[in-house]
């Protein structure tokens, strides 16, 4: 099993919620963070004062996976959450040792 | 009908418009007036609570927004008894002095249901001008924000009006000294905008800045909640400007419209200029001027014209803008909501301005005329007197004030922890937001 992180714009997430559904993944969790890579942030103006923002408002979307899926997964994410901009976010991807199911007590792909 | 005009009340009234000697038409309650001016106190303290309260709110990080909402609420508390206890006689009582009103109106002493104040109820005359002593204070939380003391807030909030507001009201509308040298203000360019703008100077220049001014951001933490309060400002400030006619007539008319485009203009000036400058323009940049084209408009409102209004909102608007730029940016003085740049030069230029629009001479920029005895220069004149007295008795008292309340409290600033925690959690152990 795979615990796939993706990093996205905020906009993008119903996009991949979607793509991500047609695969037939049946949940995720999903955070909001902020956070820079090579976007770096932006300036607000406030009465004529400047501020630089560091950090800029991201989706996090957790997502565990079989490890037959996480290609398509990977593949799906990268194509939906793609504008072709600078931001548009980052995917990691992780071993997954055990999963559980907390109301049945299944375990492994029985339990994505 | 008849039994109606035969209603001890109303008999009584019309015996005493038969008898020309014993009370003049002024002595007579008039309804409409009074209903006017009974709308405009809930309009100007609606402009306090919550409006500024919002406005101001919304200014502030998450961490003081409780604060800034309870600083405002309770100088009008504690305003309200002091207005009570000796304020309304300070300001309005029938002292011969020209500096005060002295002390026979205590405790409402001798105001009582039938007591007339020109031709409305001298309860509803107070409490309009209740609403006036209540704002003026509590404009100043916006140079204070973020460090201040809570018991320094409110010793420092009843001593300032009790000393600063209460006199100079009576210097400008209580038969004082000011308003006897012809001084025009309307609605409180002098004695609430300059009083306040200066007093939250002083206290800014006194208190020191927050920690990380101009360093690290300090950004609203909410400005749909500045937008909500900015609105009502707007619209409440109808009750203070045309209120302040005390009439339900053109007189109030004429200064709803004129303040209603001076708002206008001066939102659309910082609009312009931020949009010119920088590329953008910003919504805390249109209440901002908003603001400054209203506080401009305030000591104008009863004499200058609709096409004057339009000029008093775009001056209001670019000077009260490069003001606010260079206070901060480069005297770097942390009056942390701009009170000085936006009030006190928005009334500062109103007040000059109202001496030279209110001229019936200037074509379509024309005002409702001067004083017999005023020509364009001697009104000026009185004008930057009254700017420039007012300014001076100010700053000088706030400072003393100020000194004092330091010492009776201990200091008026938190600890440098405190305020990295937030005066939510440190004056009241309340938090604004559990979200």
């Amino acid at each position: 099993m795979k615990l796939i992180t993706a990093i996205i714009k905020p906009f993008k997430a119903d996009d991949v919620r979607e793509a991500l559904s047609e695969l037939g993944v049946s949940g995720m969790t999903l955070t909001e963070v902020k956070g820079f890579g090579r976007q770096k942030g932006h300036t607000e103006l406030y009465r004529g004062a400047e501020y630089v923002i560091d950090f800029l408002p991201k989706v996090k979307l957790e997502i565990a996976v079989s490890d037959e899926l996480s290609d398509q997964v990977i593949e799906a994410i990268c194509t939906a959450a793609n504008s072709g901009q600078i931001g548009d976010g980052k995917i990691f991807v992780s071993n997954l040792e055990q999963t559980i199911r907390i109301r049945t007590g299944e375990t492994g792909n029985d339990a994505l | 009908m008849i039994t109606s005009i035969l209603r001890p009340k109303y008999f009584a009234t019309a015996l005493l418009l038969l008898l020309p000697s014993a009370a003049s038409a002024q002595d007579v309650l008039n309804g409409a007036n009074t209903a006017w001016i009974l709308t405009s106190t809930a309009l100007v303290l609606f402009m306090t609570l919550p409006g500024l309260a919002l406005f101001y709110g919304g200014l502030v990080r998450t961490r003081n927004v409780l604060s800034v909402l309870m600083q405002c609420f309770s100088i009008a508390i504690v305003v309200s008894i002091l207005w009570l206890v000796v304020g309304y006689s300070i300001a309005f009582g029938p002292s011969e002095s020209a500096y005060w009103g002295g002390l026979s109106k205590m405790m409402f002493n001798g105001v009582v249901v039938d007591s007339l104040s020109n031709d409305i109820p001298e309860t509803v005359f107070a409490s309009f001008q209740m609403t006036f002593a209540i704002i003026t204070p509590a404009l100043i939380v916006g140079a204070f924000a973020e460090r201040i003391k809570f018991s320094s807030m409110l010793l420092f909030s009843a001593l300032w009006t009790l000393i600063v507001y209460f006199p100079v009201a009576n210097w400008v509308w209580g038969g004082g000294w000011l308003g006897q040298m012809g001084l025009i203000d309307f609605a409180g360019g002098t004695v609430v905008h300059i009083t306040a703008g200066i007093g939250a100077l002083v206290f800014a220049f006194v208190i020191g800045q927050r920690e990380g001014f101009l360093t690290a951001p300090i950004m609203p933490h909410n400005l749909t909640m500045s937008f909500t309060g900015a609105g009502m400002l707007w619209v409440g400030w109808f009750g203070f400007n045309a209120g302040s006619a005390l009439a339900a007539d053109g007189s109030a008319g004429m200064a709803m419209f004129v303040t209603h485009i001076s708002a206008a203009t001066g939102a659309l000036t910082w609009m312009a200029i931020e949009w010119i400058k920088f590329g953008k323009p910003s919504g805390l940049g249109a209440i901002t001027g908003m603001v400054a084209g209203l506080a401009t408009i305030t000591p104008a409102s009863g004499s200058v014209g609709p096409a004057g209004a339009l000029l008093v909102g775009l001056s209001g608007g670019i000077v009260c803008y490069y003001a606010t730029v260079y206070l901060k940016q480069k005297i770097k003085i942390d009056d942390s909501l701009d009170v000085f740049p936006v009030h006190g030069v928005g009334g500062i230029v109103g007040t000059l301005l109202a001496g030279i629009l209110v001229s019936g001479e200037l074509g379509i920029f024309s005002g409702n005329g001067l004083a017999q005895d005023m020509t364009m220069g001697s009104q000026v004149m009185v004008q930057i007197i009254g700017i420039l007295s007012v300014a001076a008795y100010t700053g000088i008292l706030t400072f003393i004030i100020l000194k004092v309340v330091g010492a009776v409290t201990s200091g008026i600033r938190v600890t440098q922890e405190e305020e990295q925690m937030g005066l939510d959690i440190t004056d009241h152990d309340e938090r604004g937001y559990s979200l």
